[in-house]
């Protein structure tokens, strides 16, 4: 197969391990050199980072907590001062604190929304400078995002919700740059932050029709479609990888 | 699976006829359907220079006995099938709903929606007992979103997607997935009929956020997609592939 990215750069926000680690090392399979970010897991970060380049490609990993504006911005320019360009922003970084909503604390909600949310404002005004023609902005939002089927997960939907909109309206305005805005929106993927044994897990799998979790590679597969040359007249869209949660 | 055996309907022009082309120059075995033999042998003439295999049904999809009989002849051929694309359709006869009759909605809907819960039937019949399959619905931006003058294409669209979903839950417990694409305005022969005009197809572009029609093969790429093993946990789905007219 040819490698439909080749000479693209691409950043992955929280992209040391789950989804985004298998996003980065997806975009590397299809030819792109790619940055990610990290908050903590630094040795977790240097992994993909030499499983990348043992595969033949350039990467590297930036320490930058999605809540921090200026972390985020300085990750941008980073990528762009390292690679030259900046062709595909991922912003995957995300997450989400499952208890039931009357039990929530304020601190629990602002971070909740200031890494899925303001973070992902954030990284995009900073990558939409360095787009050019052909460029893409791709969201991981979530399929309670657009509907929701089980508890434990209200701010985190709201969250996803709203990521839904942004991309919806983002889409119009930068459409005529010929940049194209889509976001992905997993149901139950098999990660550490959701685990498929977790015992938040069992209402997840029975509300798929293929009653299963996903595996992050089947969330990387759409995603590296949508960021190649293939996916050129969607724009705006709303992407479901969910098993058929939300059919 | 390394040449998967794929059914079109309505494959002899525009967005199927890309289709057909992007499945074969991927190598598949291809079936491709139509109701002109014509031009059906000459489309295989030129999936066979692409290197696949390659065979014409003529059939009309309002009709179950042509429909069972395109399956039937796909199993024949190539002993199995992996991937139907479900795209024949017609833009009917659009106009004000003050202006639609039975025959109009009955011109309209016996394709999109009669045509397309046929084929799936059938389709299904192999893809249940084979314990896989990918189908994919070709929908429409009006599967999900209102149009004026377009008002029973819409409702057959709306279909599609509704019938999409729910023969997704179906099959899911059977390794079969089934999905749709929904396409804004496409570079085709229906776009040329559905608008008239140059100046009113001038106007739907400037609605397009990506300020351009799509090509038809930027809708084979994704039903290509949906059809692999990349889309293995997508099911239920519509992909919009639309320059963002809906932004749904």
């Amino acid at each position: 197969m040819s490698k439909k990215l080749e000479g693209k750069i691409a950043l992955i926000t929280g992209g040391s391990r789950g989804i985004g680690a298998a996003i980065a090392k997806r975009l590397a399979a299809d030819g792109a050199n790619v940055a990610i970010t990290y908050t903590k897991g630094a040795e977790a970060a240097a992994s993909v980072v030499k499983e990348i380049e043992r595969a033949g490609r350039k990467a590297i990993a930036i320490q930058a907590d999605a809540t921090d504006a200026g972390a985020v911005e300085a990750a941008v320019e980073k990528t762009v001062a390292s690679f030259g360009r900046l062709d595909v922003l991922v912003n995957n970084a995300g997450t989400a604190i499952p208890k039931t909503f009357e039990e929530t604390t304020l601190e629990e909600m602002d971070r909740v929304i200031d890494i899925n949310v303001r973070g992902v404002f954030i990284a995009t005004q900073a990558a939409l400078k360095h787009m050019k023609n052909g460029g893409r902005i791709i969201m991981i939002g979530s399929s309670v995002g657009e509907r929701v089927l089980v508890p434990g997960l209200v701010p985190y939907s709201a969250t996803k919700g709203a990521v839904k909109m942004f991309t919806q309206g983002l889409s119009r305005e930068v459409g005529s740059r010929g940049i194209t805005v889509n976001n992905i929106q997993p149901g139950p993927i098999d990660t550490d932050l959701n685990p498929a044994a977790g015992e938040w897990a069992v209402p997840q799998k029975a509300a798929t029709a293929l009653d299963r979790y996903g595996r992050v590679d089947e969330v990387a597969a759409l995603v590296a479609f949508v960021a190649g040359p293939e996916s050129s007249y969607i724009t705006g869209a709303n992407l479901t990888v969910d098993g058929g949660m939300n059919a | 699976m390394n040449t998967p055996v794929v059914l079109i309907t309505g494959a002899l022009t525009g967005i199927g006829r890309a289709t057909a082309l992007a499945f074969a120059q991927d190598g598949a075995r291809i079936v491709v359907s139509g109701r002109h033999d014509d031009e059906g042998q000459r489309l295989v003439g030129e999936l066979g220079k692409l290197g696949a295999e390659a065979e014409f049904v003529r059939s009309d999809v309002r009709h179950e006995d042509d429909v069972r009989n395109l399956v039937d002849k796909t199993v024949a051929r190539f002993g199995r099938l992996d991937v139907a694309v479900n795209n024949a359709g017609t833009e009917g006869k659009p106009g004000p709903v003050t202006e639609q009759s039975a025959e109009s909605y009955a011109a309209t809907f016996d394709t999109n929606v009669l045509g397309t819960l046929l084929s799936m039937k059938h389709e299904l019949r192999v893809m249940l007992a084979q314990g896989s399959g990918s189908i994919i619905n070709v929908s429409s931006t009006f599967g999900h979103a209102g149009g004026a003058g377009a008002s029973v294409y819409v409702a057959s669209k709306h279909a599609v997607e509704g019938l999409t979903k729910s023969a997704a839950l179906e099959a899911a417990g059977s390794g079969v997935r089934v999905n749709a694409v929904a396409p804004g305005p496409i570079d085709t022969g229906m776009l040329n009929r559905f608008t008239g005009s140059d100046e009113r197809k001038a106007g739907l572009i400037a609605g397009v956020p990506l300020k351009r029609v799509g090509k038809p093969e930027e809708i084979a790429e994704s039903i290509v997609f949906l059809s692999s093993e990349r889309a293995s946990f997508i099911t239920g789905a519509t992909i919009a592939v639309d320059g963002g007219k809906t932004a749904l």
